[in-house]
């Protein structure tokens, strides 16, 4: 059930994301049923919580070495915060069924709104750091697609980054943050995080963590300097102000900071920093609140001010401030998310948000002006309203001393300035908005919002008078629940009632009444004149946010431009003086040696074989520029060098395999070289070249000798010390009995680590339909189009004489080969099909043989030219290729027919006595597979590239006959 | 016949890396090739040096492995070798599609001052 409540929103939007984009009904249908849904799951969980020391858990492991599982968690406190967001979701949904316009993609916001609800259920619900972490991410950016919801609107788009980047910031803090708790207390998970208090608060990171933490929460809680975000994520569709900003996303700062109250709260540092945050945020916020002109701006800024004060409540760190911010939290959500609605009615019913030219509503719209100024009361503290409760909890609070120092003395005086700052905005609210004249020149014709849509204000507002005045019967039980799983046997003893007698705080909310009331009086209309917040209406966050974001922009530009190069040269000449310098590194520590195994005895035939293998691959090197053929020749050189080599030194298969790639790799260049622009000679034939082309050259060749010694250095110091026993020793002696094959090579390949080769074939597959695809948009240079110089003349030759057809010279002087050629393509078959049977006991297998058979289609092409080949037979190694990798995926899949893991061959049959012969079978099969890739992955490329040849040329002429492209 | 086999690794891996710092393409392609020989021979000489000694096995009795090269090393580099093949055709295509686009065979795809 637990599970069922995590992921019943995700469930719910995945489905009205899929809804037709008009179906508003539908998609709110659906929203209210997955939340109301969850309500239900979550009052059924209340029983058994009420006591408040219980707990619900579900763990569903993971990686549980690395203390990640999937950990769902619901005690007394998570209990009502999930009441919270659930409850005020369900009102929202019905809201925004009635404010969303029917042109906008309604299942798209519904979609997205689920999406953030599972978002928050999830993290209030996590029971592990990280997956906290993880939801918190979640919920960042399902607001930031919340906000830019109208996305054609320049301010929604940048609201909604600014939204992003802050919180998001915010959250890679709270998750070193996390991380760094979690490597204090050995876990991930809550709960025992939570039992680990003392051990936090006195180890020495605990400063980094608290602070990676509290800027986490508050940014995400809109605290000062991070709240400049918030405002700007108004331009949201006002259902979506009142979620998130007011009730649910804005307040899991400020969830994270009550979860971990026990573990962070009581030092000195907590009490500096969070209090004096949440103080500096309770001011600045109201103060702004007052001057703005936007009724949404106007509460964003109030909520902001109230958000300080939970915030300050927790910083304050005795338990009973503690309950206090807890019953703040849900009050707030209460009628700031009835305020919210309420203006979101207003914009709807008039068209505009502007303060200045609203007035005089209460008459259009009696029962929503009504609700609004209740919830407005209840926002300025006025008796008998929830907002007057926890107010008068904190202003109590703000009397007790707390850490003895100059703080404890003002904050009484600064208690009552905010106070009668938030009693002032909200008869600003309700005065300008509800009161005076009727309104003139409005967009629309205001009147009562539709029924429905009133709806849940008017649930809200019944909330809050209910709680304002029978507390004990309403909130109490649920709160003392909350409070309890929290503060465990800290729980103070505190009451709800609504008169404590004449008090101080009773006195300092009459004065703030007062006095904000009066202030009003005294100031009225002309707090319209005000552009913006005196004092720190310069601080402008915004401004700060976008110079940072553009600093940091231009800082990675700066730093790219400096150190980063688009030239591959560059790049590459980097890679390798890394890679050097990386290597020697080691050697300058510890010396080089070589080692105490003596030299073998130096075969002069090998001295021989590698003086030509060096002097080619020099040659090579010196000549690939202007020399392209020779030097394809003469890396063939190198090539035939390295076959013999491994013949010599006891490695058949691989001097099989070499020899052949050998063959198809030379073919693949020369059929690429005919693309190749003709090369210009020197740059600078006559006079002498730049000075920087010799330093140049010069550099790089240091680089090519000091890398090309240093492998020679390591290659030796190798050779001449004795071989680790390694698992070399496993392969040889169980080739045979567990394999099945006396190649050990082999034997590796298709069977100990079949599942490396599987993988292997798979990438040929894929680079060889890469190569197709890229070959298939192939554009020629211009220059390379026309038909190769030597073709031309012999066209040149047979179009002059009488009686010849084009491609007959060709023809006649390759008579002899062709036959020859086509003669021996059964031959070549024959061999490949003998190198794959033979595989497992004898050098071969798929490899080698897959080559083989594609070399005898190569001489095919190059005997008779494509198109006569293609008219002949048909070769799709596409289907080869899928053919193999399927041969070779179900052959691995036959291991789970016996209830083995994939890939296993024959060892594990092998204990059956009497069908000794069956392993050999699978493997088999395998190297089929193998081989069958192999030639679909030869061909398909060089088919593909011959095929260059006879489709790009445009016809000069069109009686141009059958291409001899693949020559 | 170690130092013979470690300088010749020396010598395709200087040529090789020459090759891969000039500015045409092909020199890279070519040079990728050579390199790819060096590094086969490389991996096959960590496995020791044995003449006359393929790790074939015979089907009767218990093996002893001292009598055989390294079969790991080729095992290794015996899929290295098909797969650098294609490797190489893939950075042969990619080559070949950038001089159709760009016109030239500069690496950068635009003509440097070499």
């Amino acid at each position: 059930m637990l599970l069922l409540l995590f992921a019943l929103p995700f469930l719910g939007s995945l489905g009205a994301a899929f809804l037709p984009t008009r179906s508003r009904n539908a998609a709110a249908a659906l929203a209210g049923t997955v939340t109301l849904a969850g309500l239900a799951i979550l009052i059924a969980y209340y029983p058994g919580l009420a006591d408040g020391h219980s707990s619900v858990r579900l763990v569903i492991p993971w990686l549980s070495s690395l203390g990640l599982d999937l950990t769902v968690r619901l005690a007394g406190f998570t209990w009502l915060f999930s009441m919270l967001i659930l409850g005020i979701g369900a009102l929202v949904v019905l809201y925004a069924r009635y404010y969303m316009s029917s042109k906008d993609p309604v299942p798209r916001f519904f979609a997205f709104l689920l999406a953030f609800m599972g978002s928050m259920l999830g993290m209030v619900l996590s029971g592990n750091l990280v997956q906290i972490a993880f939801f918190w991410e979640l919920t960042s950016l399902f607001s930031f697609l919340l906000i830019g919801y109208w996305h054609h609107n320049q301010s929604a788009r940048d609201g909604a980054r600014m939204a992003l980047i802050v919180t998001a910031f915010g959250g890679v803090c709270l998750l070193v943050g996390f991380l760094l708790l979690g490597h204090i207390t050995g876990s991930y998970d809550v709960d025992v995080v939570l039992e680990a208090g003392d051990a936090v608060r006195n180890h020495s990171l605990y400063l980094p963590t608290l602070i990676l933490i509290l800027i986490g929460a508050f940014t995400k809680s809109a605290q000062f300097p991070f709240h400049f975000w918030l405002p700007h994520a108004m331009a949201a569709p006002t259902p979506v102000s009142a979620y998130l900003h007011s009730a649910t996303m804005v307040k899991a700062g400020v969830f994270v900071l009550i979860l971990l109250w026990p573990v962070l709260a009581g030092t000195n540092s907590w009490y500096l920093i969070v209090a004096t945050t949440g103080l500096a945020t309770l001011l600045v916020g109201a103060w702004s609140a007052i001057f703005q002109n936007d009724l949404k701006g106007l509460l964003a800024y109030s909520t902001i001010s109230h958000l300080g004060l939970i915030t300050l409540l927790l910083g304050l760190g005795s338990p009973l401030a503690a309950v206090a911010a807890i019953f703040h939290t849900i009050n707030h959500a209460t009628f700031k998310a009835s305020l919210f609605m309420a203006a979101g009615i207003i914009d709807h019913e008039t068209g505009t948000r502007d303060l200045r030219r609203l007035s005089g509503l209460a008459r259009f719209m009696p029962i929503t002006a009504t609700l609004a100024m209740v919830a407005a009361a209840a926002m300025a503290g006025v008796p008998l309203l929830n907002g007057f409760l926890s107010k008068e909890m904190f202003l109590a609070e703000a009397l007790t001393k707390h850490s003895g120092t100059v703080l404890d003395s003002i904050l009484p005086f600064l208690a009552t300035l905010a106070s009668t700052f938030s009693v002032l905005y909200s008869v600003r609210f309700i005065h300008q908005t509800f009161l005076g004249p009727p309104p003139r020149d409005l967009p629309h014709q205001p009147h009562e919002a539709p029924h429905w849509m009133r709806l849940p204000i008017e649930i809200l507002v019944l909330l809050c008078l209910l709680v304002g005045i029978i507390p004990t019967l309403t909130i109490g039980p649920f709160l003392a629940t909350a409070v309890q799983s929290v503060l465990g046997s800290e729980t103070p003893a505190y009451s709800l009632a609504i008169w404590h007698g004449f008090s101080l705080p009773m006195l300092m909310s009459v004065t703030a009444l007062v006095g904000g009331v009066g202030l009003y009086i005294l100031l009225g209309s002309r707090l319209n004149d005000f552009p913006n917040s005196p004092f720190i209406g310069h601080f402008r966050g915004r401004r700060t946010f976008e110079i940072v974001l553009a600093a940091t922009i231009d800082g990675a530009r700066a730093l790219h431009g400096l150190l980063g190069t688009r030239r591959l040269q560059v790049q590459l000449r980097l890679l390798v003086a890394t890679a050097f310098i990386a290597a020697v590194l080691p050697f300058l520590e510890l010396g080089y040696s070589r080692g105490s195994r003596p030299d073998t005895l130096v075969d002069p035939g090998f001295a021989v074989l590698w003086l030509l293998g060096a002097a080619c691959a020099i040659g090579a090197a010196w000549q690939a520029k202007f020399h392209r053929l020779a030097a394809l020749i003469l890396i063939g050189m190198c090539g035939l060098a390295t076959c013999l080599t491994f013949v010599w030194l006891s490695a058949p298969d691989l001097a099989l395999t070499q020899l052949l790639v050998e063959i198809v790799t030379l073919v693949l260049l020369l059929l690429g070289l005919r693309w190749l622009p003709k090369r210009r000679p020197e740059q600078w034939p006559d006079t002498r070249a730049p000075l920087s082309v010799p330093f140049r050259r010069g550099g790089d060749l240091l680089l090519a000798l000091l890398g090309g010694g240093g492998m020679a250095a390591i290659a030796y110091a190798i050779m001449t010390r004795d071989a680790p026993h390694g698992i070399s020793h496993y392969f040889l002696e169980q080739a045979y009995p567990g394999g099945g094959g006396t190649n050990v090579v082999n034997v590796i390949l298709v069977d100990f680590r079949a599942f490396d080769t599987y993988g292997e074939i798979t990438v040929l597959a894929i680079v060889a339909l890469t190569v197709f695809t890229l070959l298939r948009r192939f554009r020629p240079a211009t220059e390379s189009i026309a038909l190769p110089e030597q073709q031309q003349r012999q066209n040149a030759f047979d179009d002059a004489r009488e009686g010849r057809t084009r491609g007959d010279t060709v023809r006649h002087y390759l008579l002899v080969p062709r036959v020859l050629m086509e003669w021996l393509f059964p031959v070549i078959l024959t061999c490949a099909l003998y190198f794959l049977v033979r595989g497992h006991d004898l050098p071969g297998g798929g490899f080698a043989a897959g080559v083989t058979a594609s070399i005898g289609i190569i001489v095919l092409y190059m005997a008779s030219g494509t198109r006569s080949v293609e008219t002949r037979l048909t070769i799709q190694p596409v289907r080869w290729m899928s053919a193999g990798l399927l041969c070779a995926t179900l052959t691995g899949m036959g291991a789970w027919v016996f209830g083995f893991p994939f890939l296993t061959s024959d060892f594990t049959y092998l204990e059956l006595p009497l069908i000794g012969k069956i392993p050999l079978a699978t493997a088999l099969l395998f190297d089929i597979g193998v081989f069958a890739v192999v030639v679909g992955t030869t061909a398909l490329i060089l088919i593909a590239l011959a095929h260059q040849s006879i489709r790009s040329p445009r016809a000069p002429k069109p009686t141009e006959a059958a291409g001899e492209g693949a020559r | 016949m170690e130092i013979v086999l470690a300088l010749a690794i020396g010598a395709l891996t200087a040529s090789g890396l020459w090759l891969l710092l000039r500015p045409r393409t092909f020199q890279v392609v070519l040079g990728l090739s050579l390199l790819s020989y060096a590094v086969n021979l490389f991996i096959l000489a960590a496995g020791r040096l044995r003449t006359d000694a393929p790790p074939i096995v015979g089907r009767d009795g218990p093996v002893d492995p001292s009598l055989y090269a390294d079969p790991v090393p080729q095992a290794l580099v015996l899929t290295a070798i098909v797969i650098s093949f294609a490797t190489t055709a893939l950075l042969l295509v990619v080559l070949l599609a950038s001089r159709g686009l760009t016109g030239t065979d500069h690496v950068d795809g635009e003509e440097g001052d070499q």
